[in-house]
């Protein structure tokens, strides 16, 4: 075949890109209302976490800056009994010292050295009596550890969803695409995963491992990657038997190539979809299991450590902390659903 | 004009719909057009994809969608008198199935899949006729006899997907006809079925309409099957009616430009110019007819040097029946050939004779099961996938679908440069730019293709765009898998054409799998005919034609709708 075919464009062409499928998604998107308001909702919360990650905002929320139980700022005039409790108890109580002289050394020394230290000023911050959204049992500032607490369970959830996207992904092309033997071994796999109760493997897996943020993101991830490979191993069933990808095969594309540059753009807009509702997923999973005292560490709060502490609290009549937490979660789990719900109309592929 | 002294069965007045688009806009589909269509005849609704005929038969039984279709309140359709238009919901319930009645182009989705072919055609009846279950299956069974379905008494309990294509046809005729309704829509019903299938339909469609003395409304973009059953033929192209008159006029004495190019762009088997006209031809600003060009004459020559032979080659399936057992089903039994470069092999044979299976094996596209391809001296079908890949650029295919052959999300662009990437054949990113643009231009694609998704071309400069991927590679042999079979008559002719030009200037060899006998006729040198796996007979494609050995090509030949000649007197 003569190479007639050389002749060179002279001046570069017009810059005519048409729209993408994720340009037009966006636009469609950007008419839906609801769709909106939730994105705007879930960055604002982004944001919180990556100020709070940063020290902007509840760096000191483990600091007991008011009283036990303080009440929230538009409770400020009603009385708080357990905050006098401690009050009473923690002051100088005029009680006679028992005479120990016998067993104790140093009892004789005792009256001295007390009025010694009734002389030194100490300085103690006078603890609030009221903070914005409350305190809880220790005077922790309740707003700063719902912020700190969105801050973790968000990172998790993201983190997790993010791994379990990936993992779910790539196993469900891989099966799918291949089929025969490959993946009937991951057929295998999924069902091992699949048959045991959820909650089972994941309280076996936190008890096994030590306690800690990569270790629930672990579990999450691990836990979690079912659902979405699922639907992507059907639809690269569905893709790999397509004109195209025999079209790429013709030309002299690779397995790889044929697998993630020519089917994977046809079938990201399913992860995306699932990547948004796991996310949703795994926050509710793990203020569960900080809930039951197997997520977090001790020294870190979670929504979860909020709600258990919250179970003994409501029983005096403090409900705060329960509010607190119950809200900002319900809030970001509804914009965060109703994205996810807008997002899939927005990707709609029947326009294709 | 029909005046007939009695009333119109239909009278489509003044008909016009848009579609509202997303982000506001409005596409006007039809354009205020109007026809009848009398008492006891066959009425041809002629056009190409987008000129409006479908959505003018589904306005006239209502059945556009709601969210999107708006009717122009001027428009009008009476039918004996009503203005169906302006009927309730149950009143045109009431006439649907009954009166009126629809087939559709593809049997297999217009089944329910789930429910026995026995239930759907009772479920008409029960409906309308107020019939008990039991006469209905009775009278279903009967219905199945009539539409020729063979084993009433055992089919009726089948479900769609086992019967063939054919056979799905025909019962929905059956529904169709169940309630002697006196209009039968049929929208493009042969068009996904096998020339001689086509050729049965037909003259079951023409025998029920004579028996049950009901109208048809007929609607295709193909001119020889219209010649051979309609009295009167409306011809639309763009939402508009261009020409409407008796099947007599129209075909023998053409008055708009429209309608006489479309009657030429179709291969005739009589002839083969060098060039086919196409529609541009016949709408120049003059309107003139082109001139006759010198015959081209086809076959091959003792002296052809010969690019690709094949030799007993053989591809049989192995598909599961069970846990244990599998059944061996031979696609292609034995095929032996010769491709003389610079001609065209075509190869024709019906569904499931395996043409495809070749032309797909041939390419390694499918693992053969036996046999010999013999390119430059080496058998391709014993190298190595490394040592394949050095050939593999060098015989290329362009698939039937063009709705499906092209990534849907890639761009023009890059669906062009990738074959280069792949088989490093450009220097630097610009040379394969520039090399996309200039093979763009040589298809007929202007150069903001580069930058536009699939989606936005129609199926004839998808297929053009696929052509274009195919050259990247500058191959030697380019299979045609059906490629021009899924579009209109006019764009098949551009496509030829294109083909054509492009093995004058380039001496490619073309393999042209198709079922469309005209059209292989016109562009093959050589042509084998094959049948359930079986080569039945290779010769040169005037001999073929003129003087078939078997009996199989005969009656292939005999099928093929000969349009209007066959009721001209002399």
């Amino acid at each position: 075949m003569s190479a007639v075919i050389s002749q060179t464009i002279a001046a570069s062409p017009r810059q005519r890109q048409s729209p993408g499928l994720w340009t037009l998604a966006w636009r469609r998107l950007k008419r839906d209302k609801v769709g909106m308001v939730s994105l705007v909702v879930v960055a604002f919360f982004l944001a919180l976490m990556i100020a709070s990650y940063l020290g902007i905002v509840a760096g000191n929320w483990s600091k007991e800056v008011g009283v036990s139980y303080a009440h929230p700022a538009f409770m400020a005039g009603e009385e708080n009994f357990e905050a006098a409790q401690m009050g009473l108890s923690s002051s100088a109580a005029d009680v006679p010292y028992a005479d120990l002289s016998s067993v104790d050394p140093l009892a004789p020394r005792y009256r001295e050295w007390e009025e010694r230290t009734a002389k030194i000023m100490v300085t103690e911050a006078p603890r609030a009596e009221t903070l914005l959204l409350g305190g809880d049992k220790w005077g922790r500032d309740v707003l700063q550890k719902a912020v700190k607490g969105a801050e973790t369970s968000i990172f998790v959830g993201l983190t997790a969803a993010l791994l379990a996207t990936i993992f779910g992904t790539v196993l469900g092309g891989l099966s799918g695409y291949m089929g025969g033997r490959v993946g009937d071994v991951l057929e295998w796999f999924y069902n091992v995963f699949t048959s045991i109760p959820y909650i089972l493997l994941i309280l076996s897996f936190a008890a096994v491992l030590r306690q800690g943020l990569d270790t629930i993101i672990f579990i999450l991830a691990c836990t979690g990657w079912t659902g979405i490979y699922r639907l992507v191993r059907a639809e690269y069933i569905k893709h790999a038997s397509r004109e195209y990808v025999k079209a790429a095969q013709a030309i002299g594309a690779t397995h790889q190539r044929r697998m993630f540059v020519h089917i994977l753009p046809n079938v990201s807009h399913v992860s995306l979809v699932q990547l948004s509702q796991h996310v949703v997923q795994f926050i509710k999973a793990e203020v569960i299991l900080s809930f039951l005292g197997l997520g977090v560490p001790v020294d870190a709060v979670s929504w979860g450590t909020m709600l258990a502490e919250a179970q003994t609290e409501l029983v005096i009549g403090k409900w705060w902390q329960l509010a607190a937490a119950g809200v900002s979660m319900a809030i970001l789990v509804t914009a965060f659903s109703m994205l996810t719900d807008s997002l899939r109309d927005a990707l709609d592929p029947k326009m294709k | 004009m029909m005046s007939d002294m009695e009333q119109p069965l239909l009278r489509v007045s003044n008909l016009g719909v848009n579609f509202r688009l997303e982000g506001g806009a409005v596409f006007e589909a039809v354009k205020g057009i109007s026809f009848e269509v009398p008492k006891n005849a066959t009425v041809a609704l002629v056009g190409e994809s987008g000129s409006g005929k479908s959505v003018s038969a589904m306005a006239v039984m209502r059945l556009l969608p709601k969210e999107s279709a708006i009717v122009a309140p001027a428009s009008e359709i009476f039918f004996e008198g009503s203005n169906l238009l302006k009927l309730s919901d149950e009143g045109i319930r009431a006439i649907r199935g009954k009166d009126i009645s629809v087939i559709f182009q593809e049997p297999m989705s217009s089944l329910n899949p789930v429910f026995t072919v026995g239930d759907q055609i009772a479920e008409i009846l029960c409906l309308h006729m107020g019939m008990s279950r039991a006469q209905a299956w009775r009278r279903a069974e009967e219905l199945m006899y009539e539409v020729g379905i063979p084993d009433p008494r055992l089919r009726i309990k089948s479900f769609p997907h086992e019967l063939s294509g054919g056979q799905q046809q025909r019962v929905m005729i059956a529904i169709a006809i169940a309630c002697n309704p006196k209009l039968l829509i049929a929208d493009e019903p042969t068009t996904a079925l096998d020339v001689t299938i086509q050729k049965q339909i037909l003259d079951l469609l023409a025998g029920l309409q004579e028996r049950h003395r009901m109208s048809v409304l007929f609607i295709t973009h193909d001119l020889a099957v219209v010649g051979e059953i309609a009295e009167h033929v409306v011809v639309m192209q763009e939402g508009e009616i261009k020409e409407q008159g008796t099947a007599r006029q129209i075909f023998e004495a053409p008055r708009h430009a429209y309608t006489q190019a479309l009657l030429s762009c179709r291969p005739n088997v009589n002839e083969r110019p060098m060039r086919l006209a196409v529609i541009e031809d016949f709408l120049g600003a003059e309107g003139a007819v082109p001139i006759k060009l010198e015959q081209r004459r086809r076959g091959y020559r003792d002296d052809d040097e010969i690019v690709l032979e094949v030799r007993n080659l053989s591809k049989h399936f192995r598909l599961k029946d069970g846990i244990f057992k599998s059944r061996d089903i031979p696609a292609v039994k034995d095929a032996s050939f010769k491709l003389a470069r610079g001609k065209t092999l075509g190869l024709v044979g019906e569904s499931g004779s395996g043409k495809t299976t070749v032309g797909l094996t041939l390419m390694r596209l499918h693992a053969s099961s036996g046999g010999e391809v013999l390119f430059d001296g080496v058998d391709l079908l014993k190298l190595s996938e490394q040592d394949f890949m050095k050939y593999k650029r060098r015989i290329q295919i362009v698939f039937q679908n063009p709705y499906a052959s092209l990534n849907p999300r890639f761009t023009v662009g890059q669906i062009l440069i990738e074959p280069m990437t792949i088989h490093k054949l450009a220097a630097s990113n610009q040379e394969a730019v520039d090399l996309a643009m200039a093979l763009l231009g040589r298809v007929g694609l202007p150069e903001e293709a580069f930058y536009k998704y699939p989606h936005e071309f129609s199926g004839g400069q998808r297929q053009r765009i696929a052509i274009a991927r195919c050259l990247t590679m500058k191959p030697d042999v380019l299979i045609c898998d059906e490629s021009v079979s899924a579009l209109d008559v006019s764009v098949q002719a551009q496509v030829l054409n294109l083909l054509q030009d492009l093995q004058d200037e380039y001496r490619m060899s073309y393999i042209f799998i198709s079922h469309d006998l005209a059209v292989v006729k016109y562009i093959s040198d050589q042509v084998m005919v094959m049948s359930d796996g079986d080569v039945i007979e290779v010769a040169n494609s005037d001999d073929i034609y003129l003087n078939p050995q078997q009996e199989y090509t005969r009656k292939l030949l005999g099928s093929i709708p000969r349009g209007w000649q066959n009721q001209a007197p002399g």
